[in-house]
């Protein structure tokens, strides 16, 4: 707005940030101001980031003072208003998007967010996508864009609102050459139609410096310098901005760094080469990611693979190291078909992938020891080995240091280290100083050219900086999965007449693409310049709560849900399989018990009394044991769980009234069945002194009272009436929260999670619009059991199908509230699925009242019992089938379960972080 | 195979998991509270039943006969009035209601064979059947001690012409702790079995570590091995720990069989185990996959396994698929063992089939193995 455009759009005094034992930002004092490009430059890991984050209002200020847009963002409600004329994209490409949602869902989601209306979002949405050159491919799942694409529809989801101020964290990290060039002339048509737009972007490529009107060049959390370009040459005396950032350095930061040289190589005659690779092809389905590459890579050379991200070069080196198969082609490492269990053929290779991939829990020292053991060095050459690699490459300060502590550059020369830690003849790295900072990818550099020049290595390096691949013996640009061209870096240069290697790969480019009969740049000068962004309009207050916005986030995780087979397949036909196993096996009618006879009286009498076990259809008999010591054997090994031991005599003590004694040895391990065979044991044992008819039992037959027993509720006393509901209540608590215990950390992982902190919506929004749709299936999962109780097991539902309906939406509220709430605080989504797991099997299973009472459990039992909706529902589920229990019986489950609904997503909104950290 | 490099990867396993703080307190919250907290609380068969008794005789006959509800069968029984017994019984706060009659005892004096009312919740399950048959028992045998004083007892003329001495083998009281705590250690060696590895597979994956190993002089039997190794073995000591102060120490639980012949089945288990734990691995892409995996997995191999219901309830059908399971082998082996002492001669067989078992599922993971390794990075 007009008042803001003359006064600066950012204003910082002692902003400091730290992260736990890491400082970020030190006491950092800035001015930006309004309608200019500013570019906040620096390697990774010196706070350009935090930076960012704290001045778009998604990060908690610490200390210090934040206005931005004349607003302090220390305030709450001042944050609130001011962040919906902010837009923000974060770092990483695409993070912020939704891979299965289309490139118009996600457009779409974005001006919902906003509160656009229906009209305004598809108006926006049309402008920005044929500004983008996104047009036609509004349905494209965003998950299948290239990195350019996903760039452009990062930028379209910021600028949907018409923000004031544009901050764009690296936005061209990864990208590919031609796709950098164009966001930048789309900037530059940007801010030609809306002059007042202040922008600020932050950037590791040294050489985009010369784009931003301001620069403020960060290092360790300071801020080194800030003015432009043509200022900070003239302070340093350089004039590439690289040598300006390493002038700007602190002396002990700079540590001798002097410019780096590259000796010239040495040809060493015409050996076979290193690697060897011919029309080398890897599909994954439909997609091609390396599409007939072909490379010879002589012995001693460093040979580099120039390309963006995706464009197919770690594909390539992970089939030349054997660990992806290759589709078609063949390849060569040493003469020798590349193998995947040719382990001679891996010693004499040494490999270090794009991330770090040490083990970060490990010390400096550990990592060392274990990869020597691992490639088999001699165990007393170790330590020798260790001390040699940890002087070379300067990590003795470190050397008890856990790995996932050190700085980025640090980690990398120990990553180095673990790769020629067996003396390898050929190097495959790739990508290894991304994100490393100048002077720290020099000495990197320092240690490959002593490798390659003093040792003869062979280097296969992959790279997206331009001046690392001007060091490279030969280079190879990549994109799409192809080879565009490859040569001596001179060569390149030449073959395009271009004056750097970014332009020449930029012809190469445009030229593929022409050949492809894509996008060229002819076609894009025609395109019209429609509204990128518009003149501001008046702001609107941010609604407290809106429903809008909740919706947003439940049509959204909706159509990702539906989009996902696994997770459909697991809420669905999951609960099925469950159900059909336990509502068959879970079962407590204990019948054909395996029973065997010691009859060591062989009577017609003791016949007559076993006779009575033998009709039984509660008993099963077995061959009989040949002596007490095979009963007892068998009796051990659970074949038989009851054995009958008639004494000697029998016949005759009874006919003498001597009151023989018949032995019952039942198995008590389970003591429930072996209550349960001793009540049956019990029956028929009286059963045969009632047909006795004598004086038998006391004269209890003229017992003066009788007993009548009414089974309750399930007169056939017959396990699945009991169990099939219980197990309604298990699939519907273990399951939803299960579901939802991923949904906010896998956010948090994924990055997505940004735009809760960037965008006006609210904690409740949020999380009640990612919940509703786990209800919904849920609910669906209900419906599908309720069906098969009726139907397949046939459980009638005695009691309201309403109220037991009502029970299981009020129930499904809980347990996915519950594993959202897990999921707000747990950090992993390891660690959140199996905490749900965890906290909800034991009182689900066993205190909730499906396989004991819950009025017969103590102690802590009982109060998990209680403490936990499983006993509440589990109640509303046998009471409505089995006891014909109806609305008014429930209430108070109702109110509890309720209760345990609202209390769990409060929790969760006290736990939820609408900002970072 | 080199056995060293197994070793060396299996201690690597074990640093990484000491710095997970989750796993560590799963493993912790697994082999301690998950265990005491159902084996005090949980009572499968009649014990601790809930018990009300409407006395509409008061006589000394009917306190007579509420006095023969004794622990540990029953909770002290409550005195409701007869109009609440349907609503205490809707709302499940009872599993079984005495009801006696008016003028029992006068009936009862008189020859007129008055009836007691036993209502029993018939959806408690195990507890309804041998609650049941033990009321029926102890009700009728009362009145008449009653009425006869105490004569009967000593009278042999009283006494059945064939008496039963009935004996529970191997669990004499039929206490449920014994049974509940040592088939909780089963669970909870299934349920760690199956995450640690899982999960530790997955993690290596995701960071991109297993790329560094299989680039390295190693196969990926020796890289499985190594977690098998390491995982199993912090679950063994755990489990084992768990026997012997948990089990037999705190709860008090008399072990017939031999700790060592436990542990060695134990060991066996955990190979199996752990080996399904990489395959299951092996087939989810990330990690959430796997959480939505193996729990249903996990579910069904231990509500199934004869840990909670006996087995031989089960339809013959079911029983049959479930010998796929090595958890159900294992819950037999530690049912012979620890509860009926029986020796490595009457077991080995459940031994071989969950070896068995165990080997096939790593057989397979070591199929899928390779393959599977560029899954999550694509």
């Amino acid at each position: 707005m007009a008042e803001h455009a003359a006064g600066p759009v950012v204003r910082l005094s002692g902003l400091s940030h730290a992260y736990p034992g890491v400082g970020a930002l030190d006491e950092v004092a800035l001015e930006l101001p309004a309608g200019r490009l500013t570019g906040v430059i620096g390697p990774d890991g010196v706070g350009k980031s935090t930076l960012l984050g704290i001045i778009a209002g998604v990060r908690q200020i610490q200390s210090g003072r934040v206005e931005v847009l004349g607003h302090d963002l220390r305030q709450r409600r001042a944050r609130d208003a001011v962040i919906e004329r902010i837009a923000y994209m974060p770092q990483g490409l695409g993070r912020n998007l939704y891979p299965s949602l289309s490139v118009r869902e996600n457009l779409d989601f974005f001006g919902r967010l906003f509160g656009q209306d229906k009209a305004t979002r598809a108006e926006r949405i049309a402008e920005l996508t044929s500004a983008t050159g996104l047009a036609p491919f509004t349905e494209r799942p965003a998950m299948h864009l290239s990195g350019g694409m996903k760039q452009k529809l990062g930028l379209c989801c910021a600028l949907i609102h018409d923000p004031e101020l544009l901050i764009l964290d690296e936005p061209t990290t990864g990208v590919d050459p031609l796709s950098r060039r164009r966001f930048w002339e789309l900037m530059e048509r940007l801010r030609r139609r809306r002059p007042d737009l202040s922008i600020l972007v932050s950037t590791a490529y040294m050489e985009e410096a010369e784009r931003f009107d301001t620069l403020v060049a960060m290092d360790a959390g300071r801020v080194l310098a800030a003015g432009t370009v043509s200022e900070l040459c003239a302070t340093t005396g350089e004039r590439d901005m690289e040598s300006v950032f390493v002038a700007l350095l602190p002396e002990e930061r700079r540590g001798g760094h002097r410019r780096l040289v590259v000796p010239p190589r040495t040809p060493d005659g015409d050996g076979p080469p290193a690697i060897r690779a011919e029309g080398l092809t890897r599909r994954f389905g439909d997609f091609t990611a390396v599409d007939r590459v072909s490379l010879s890579i002589r012995k001693g050379e460093i040979f580099g693979f120039l390309g963006s991200n995706g464009s197919g070069k770690t594909t390539t080196m992970r089939m030349l190291t054997g660990l992806l198969p290759v589709t078609e082609g063949e390849a060569w490492v040493f003469d020798r078909p590349v193998d995947a269990e040719d382990t001679a053929l891996r010693r004499r290779l040494g490999f270090m992938s794009q991330s770090f991939s040490l083990y970060g829990e490990l010390s400096v020292r550990q990592n060392l020891d274990l990869h020597a053991r691992l490639y088999r060095l001699p165990p007393k050459h170790i330590p020798a080995r260790i001390a040699e690699l940890t002087e070379r490459f300067d990590l003795a300060r470190v050397i008890d240091a856990r790995a996932e502590s050190l700085p980025l550059g640090v980690r990398q020369r120990l990553s180095l280290a673990v790769a020629v830690i067996h003396a390898p003849e050929l190097l495959i790295l790739d990508e290894p100083t991304s994100g490393v900072d100048p002077i720290a990818r020099d000495r990197f550099w320092e240690q490959l050219l002593i490798l390659s020049r003093e040792q003869g290595v062979t280097i296969f390096i992959s790279t997206h900086f331009m001046n690392e691949a001007e060091r490279c013996d030969r280079i190879s640009l990549m994109h799409s999965g192809r080879v565009l061209a490859e040569g001596t870096p001179a060569d390149i240069k030449a073959r395009q007449s271009a004056a750097t290697l970014e332009d020449a790969f930029i012809a190469c480019m445009e030229q593929g693409a022409a050949d492809a009969g894509e996008e060229t740049a002819a076609d894009r000068e025609t395109t019209q310049d429609p509204m990128l962004v518009r003149p501001r309009r008046k702001a609107r207050r941010t609604a407290r709560f809106s429903l809008r916005r909740l919706w947003a986030y439940t049509r959204r995780e909706g159509t990702e849900l539906r989009r996902d087979p696994i997770r459909l397949a697991f809420a669905l036909l999951g609960p099925m399989i469950l159900m059909i196993g336990m509502g068959f096996g879970i079962s407590f009618d204990v019948d054909e018990i395996a029973y065997a006879v010691l009859d060591h009286d062989r009577t017609p009498a003791s016949r007559d009394y076993l006779e009575r076990f033998a009709g039984s259809t509660w008993f099963s008999e077995q061959a009989p044991p040949g002596d007490a010591a095979e009963m007892w054997r068998r009796l051990e090994s659970g074949r038989l769980t009851l054995a009958i031991e008639i004494p000697p005599g029998f016949g005759r003590d009874l006919q003498r009234g001597a009151r023989p004694e018949v032995g019952f040895i039942i198995d008590g391990a389970i003591p429930f069945r072996g209550d349960t065979i001793r009540g049956y044991a019990e029956g028929v044992h009286r059963g045969y002194l009632e047909i006795l008819g004598s004086k038998v039992y006391a004269g209890l037959s003229a017992s003066p009272v009788t007993v009548e027993t009414r089974f309750r509720y399930n007169q056939d006393f017959k396990s699945v009436y009991a169990m099939v509901p219980g197990i309604l209540m298990l699939l519907l608590i273990m399951i939803p929260a299960t579901m939802t215990a991923v949904g906010v950390v896998r956010e948090k992982e994924l990055g997505s999670i940004t735009n809760l902190y960037a965008t006006p919506t609210k904690g409740a929004e949020f999380l009640l619009g990612k919940q509703l749709p786990y209800v919904g299936l849920a609910l669906l999962s209900y419906l599908i059991l309720l069906l098969m109780a009726l139907f397949l097991f046939r459980v009638p539902l005695a009691g309201s199908l309403l109220g037991l309906t009502l029970g299981a939406v009020l129930f499904v509220f809980a347990s996915t509230g519950l594993g959202l709430l897990m999921s707000t605080f747990m950090r992993t989504q390891i660690a959140a699925v199996f905490g749900t797991a965890i906290v909800s099997t034991i009182p689900t299973i066993l205190f909730s009242g499906m396989l004991v009472p819950v009025s017969a459990l103590t102690g802590p039992a009982r109060i998990m019992g209680y403490g936990f909706p499983s006993a509440w529902f589990n109640h509303v589920s046998v009471g409505s089938f089995t006891k014909g229990l109806t609305l008014a019986d429930l209430w108070l489950d109702y109110l509890v379960l309720a209760a345990f609904g609202l209390g769990f997503f409060l929790l969760g909104l006290a736990l939820l972080r609408t900002r970072e950290r | 195979m080199r056995l060293a490099n197994v070793y060396r990867l299996g201690l690597k396993e074990l640093i990484s998991l000491r710095y997970d703080p989750v796993l560590v307190f799963l493993i912790i919250y697994a082999f301690t509270f998950a265990i005491i907290a159902p084996s005090r609380g949980v009572k499968l068969q009649l014990e601790h039943a809930s018990v009300a008794v409407v006395d509409e005789d008061r006589s000394q006959l009917s306190v007579r006969l509420t006095e023969t509800l004794l622990p540990p069968y029953f909770q002290a029984p409550e005195q409701i009035g007869v109009d609440e017994i349907d609503a205490a019984m809707d709302a499940g706060r009872y599993t079984f209601v005495i009801d006696i009659p008016p003028r029992l005892q006068a009936d009862a004096a008189e020859g007129r064979r008055p009836a007691v009312q036993v209502i029993v919740d018939a959806t408690a399950m195990a507890m309804a059947g041998a609650g049941a048959r033990y009321l029926e028992r102890v009700l009728v045998e009362e009145p008449l001690l009653y009425l006869q004083g105490d004569r009967a007892e000593s009278s042999p003329a009283g006494a059945p012409a064939v008496a039963s001495v009935i004996r529970l083998a191997f669990n004499p009281n039929g206490e449920s702790a014994w049974f509940m705590s040592v088939m909780q250690i089963v669970n909870m060696v299934t349920l760690l079995g199956i995450v640690l590895t899982g999960a530790a597979l997955i993690r290596e994956r995701e960071h991109g570590t297993i790329e560094h190993l299989l680039v390295m002089p190693l196969n990926a039997a020796e890289i499985m091995l190594a977690k098998v190794w390491a995982n199993g073995l912090v679950i063994l000591l755990g489990a084992t720990f768990a026997m012997v102060a948990i089990v037999q120490g705190l709860l008090g639980v008399p072990t017939a069989g031999s700790l060592g012949l436990f542990v060695l089945g134990l060991g066996v288990y955990l190979f199996a185990i752990t080996a399904l734990g990489i395959l299951l691995a092996t087939l989810a892409r990330t990690m959430p996959q796997f959480g939505l995996l193996s729990i249903p997995v996990f579910l069904v191999m231990y509500m199934l396994s004869g840990a909670n219901t006996p087995l031989d309830a089960m339809p013959e059908l079911l029983q049959r698929v479930m010998l796929v399971s090595p958890t159900t082998h294992f819950v037999a082996f530690v049912q012979s063992v620890v509860f009926r002492g029986a020796g490595l001669d009457l077991v080995w067989t459940h031994l071989a089939a969950t070896l068995g078992l165990g080997a096939l599922a790593f057989a397979a993971a070591l199929a899928r193995f390779r393959q599977t390794v560029s899954l999550s990075r694509l």
